[in-house]
This record gives structure tokens, sequence and C-alpha cells, in this order.
């Protein structure tokens, strides 16, 4: 069963230099009070493996929004992504200060060789990013010839932690996500030591039925109550 | 054609590729505006890649810009009989070869097919996003775009900048013409009366084959 402790005993769980994945899409599906708490913390260098930058600019006005506050406040010197463009922070730190280190992942490769992480797989076959400069990602270990197809052999990623973002959460820590915002969050929840999933709300066992759970509570280890957003 | 006339009708054209029914993924500005000019009687399915198959527009009414964003980002909504799914499970579908067509720009193309339009080295770092994975997965890759840049052609013998994905494209549509890849170069289908055939081919740095059955790409 998962510990449920409050954001702020999170947040301590979490050392400097740890590589973490963030689940969300530009946002959406961000655990956005763990990642507000962890942004006004002193952890630093932080492996941000992460979708993408986010930007800015949140659909509430927010000066900034979900993994752009880490971004915002220099706690991560590494970015392993597929999109930065909507977030000029990261072309700012990355390329005219030095100071970010940025490593860029084809998006379907990327939840792959989390999945491959998660699954105990040793890597991921895909055609994707063939002939392009992914063949010289560090991610890449070389090309095979399958059938006639050439394809990319793309390393497995695990994490240290991953931060997770549901909408409801169950007492075993099943977790149920609102609209568009499973994407990542669903592989990363298999992928790392220590999982906490932040739930907007909190719920009874039995509340959310067996077969709508789409991260089943064996892979989370805390739980932290969020709130609406 | 001013800029936005030249947009509607690259759009307008591609629109009619698509068939009744297909699953369809578009990328960011002028592939938005294919939706709009589709023929009476077809119905694509909208796909995003961030996990929304049956994409819809947003009213005040299905607005939950926390909950539903598409891949740029923006508030997005689904469709009565749409669904939500993972990034793997999203890509497996587009690698899978379950998306008929993706409809993108470019910043080059060339006479292999092949694209690129995620990354202007030393200036810009955007990240390739999802496109390199819809373009080696989807059924039909139609690119999208005006024929040049500041007067400069884009559809060169082969991509100075680095590639999006290799011998990828189906299909180039201009503002000039229509463009198919074959295993000898591209083929020009269709132009526009507008232009000469000469004009065409003085705006493409690659040599363009003449299809035997060239006609005009306006109705």
């Amino acid at each position: 069963m998962p510990k449920f402790i409050t954001i702020e005993e999170a947040v301590k769980l979490i050392p400097d230099g740890a590589t973490v994945m963030f689940g969300g899409f530009m946002g959406c599906g961000n655990a956005h009070r763990f990642i507000d708490a962890l942004s006004k913390s002193d952890v630093k260098d932080l492996t941000m493996i992460a979708n993408d930058g986010v930007c800015p600019g949140g659909p509430m006005g927010e000066e900034y929004y979900g993994c752009a506050k880490l971004i915002h406040n220099k706690q991560v010197k590494k970015l392993i992504a597929s999109h930065v463009g909507l977030n000029p922070e990261v072309a700012q730190q990355s390329m005219v200060d030095g100071t970010l280190e940025v490593q860029l992942v084809p998006q379907g490769s990327l939840a792959e060789m989390i999945r491959a992480g998660g699954a105990g797989l040793g890597g991921v076959l895909t055609p994707t990013g063939v002939g392009t400069i992914i063949e010289e990602s560090p991610f890449c270990l070389g090309k095979q010839n399958i059938d006639g197809r050439d394809y990319l052999l793309m390393k497995p990623l695990h994490a240290d932690f991953a931060i997770i973002g549901g909408a409801k959460i169950d007492k075993c820590g099943n977790v149920w996500y609102k609209g568009s915002s499973q994407n990542f969050n669903i592989v990363m929840a298999t992928a790392a030591d220590v999982v906490i999933a932040e739930a907007e709300e909190i719920v009874k066992i039995g509340e959310i039925a067996p077969e709508d759970v789409r991260t089943s509570g064996i892979f989370v280890d805390y739980v932290v109550e969020g709130g609406k957003y | 054609m001013d800029k936005a006339e030249i947009k509607a009708f690259i759009a307008k054209r591609v629109a009619r590729e698509l068939k009744d029914g297909d699953i369809v993924n578009l990328g960011i500005g002028l592939p938005t505006m294919v939706p709009n000019y589709l023929p009476e009687g077809v119905t694509v399915i909208l796909q995003s890649e961030n996990g929304i198959i049956r994409t819809a527009p947003v009213t005040d009414d299905n607005r939950d810009a926390i909950h539903v964003v598409d891949a740029g980002g923006s508030p997005a909504a689904v469709a009565p009989g749409g669904s939500f799914i993972d990034s793997a499970t999203s890509f497996g579908l587009i690698r899978g070869g379950h998306v008929d067509a993706t409809i993108l720009g470019g910043l080059e193309v060339d006479e292999e097919g092949s694209l690129a339009n995620w990354l202007i080295p030393g200036k810009r770092m955007p990240g390739m996003g999802g496109a390199m994975d819809l373009l080696v997965g989807a059924k039909n890759v139609i690119v999208a775009m005006e024929h040049t840049a500041k007067g400069k052609p884009k559809i060169l013998k082969k991509c100075r900048l680095p590639y999006t994905a290799v011998k990828c494209i189906t299909k180039i549509i201009t503002e000039m013409g229509v463009m198919i890849v074959t295993p000898d170069g591209l083929m020009l289908t269709e132009y526009n009366p507008e232009f000469t055939i000469d004009e065409i081919q003085a705006a493409t740095e690659a040599q363009l084959i003449i299809s035997p059955e060239l006609k005009s790409m306006v109705d």
C-alpha cells in the first residue's frame, strides 16, 4: 500500500542531483502542487525527464506553469525531452548561458524508452530517427536491419523518481486520469525507483472502478493530495 | 495572392487528398486550416499525438484547459465517440501505420522525399516533438507549404538542414503545384495555371519530372 504524506514531506524525498521523470504534456497532467512546492525548495541539479519544457504562461494566467517553474528557478541541470521550443528559457539556459544540458529524443521514442525501462526490456527498436542526427544520440546504440527495414536501437530510460499527476487516486494508490492527462504519466509510473503521485482528490476504495484504473496502485509509493487545480 | 490567400489555397487543395473516415494528424500552422475545406460528405477523424482520438473544436461548454490540451499545449476538446489514450499507445498507433495521413509544413524538402523541418543549427532548438515518428509511421505524408521562402527554393536536390526523416514524403502541395515522390525524383502532377511550368521549375532546385497527365490544380 502506498504511504499518504504531505507535499512538504514528499519534496524532502528528492535529493540534489536526482533523476526525476515528470508526467505531463505542456503542463497537462503535471503534478502541479508538488512541482510548485519543489520549485520553492533548495533542491538543485536535477535531471528532468519530461516530454517538454512546458511554457512560461499557464492557462489560468500563471506566470510559470508546471515544470517551467523548475526550469525558471534553475533547478534543472539536464533536460531529456522531445520538445522545448515553447519555453524560451530552455534555449536561453542551454544555448546562451550554457547552464542547462538538453538531450532531445523523438516523442514516440521517448515514450517507448520509458516503457522499456519500466517493463524490463533492454531497449527499443524503432524506425524513428533513421538517417537523422538521432543516430548520433547518446541514447542510440546502433542500427539494425530487420526484414529489409532499418531500425535504431534506443536505450531504455529509468529514473530515481517519477512524479505523476492524477485526478482521482484511491486508498490503494490506483490512479484515474482526466481528459488527455494520461500522456506520459502511464509509462513513467512504471519506470522509477520511487513513484510519487499527486491526486486532485483522494477517494475511497471502490470509487474508481477496477476497469477504470489506468495506473495500478502497486506502482505508486507515495500519494499526496494537491486539491483541484 | 497575399500570404493568407496562399495558405488558404494550399489548404483547400490538401483537403481534397483526404477520404471519408481517414485518421489524420495535423501539424501546426497551415495544416490546421485543412479541415475547413473538406469536400461535402468527407469527415475525418483527427488525432492529436498527446493522446486524443477525435479532437473537436473548443467551446465555452467543453473547455477544460487543465485536463485537455492539443499537441501544441493549447486547450482542446474531444468529439462524441472519441477517446483519450496515453503517449506510448498514441505513438504505437502512429508508428504502427494506423494513421492514414499526416499533413505538415517543411523548411526544406528534397527529391528523395526527405524532409527537414525541426532544426536550424545554432539558431533554434525547438525539438522534434512527434514529427519524426509521424513521418515514418503515417501511411501518407503530405507536406503543405509555400513553394519558396523569401524567393529562395525550399524544394531542393538534397536537404541542407538536418533531416526530420528521410525518404518519407508521399506528396508536396504548394501554391504552385502538386508533386509526388517517385523513385526517379519529384513528378509535377498538377500545376497552378497562374504560373508557367518554366516559372515553377525556376522556383524549384530539384529537377521536376513533368507528368504526362499534368493537369490544373484548380477546380
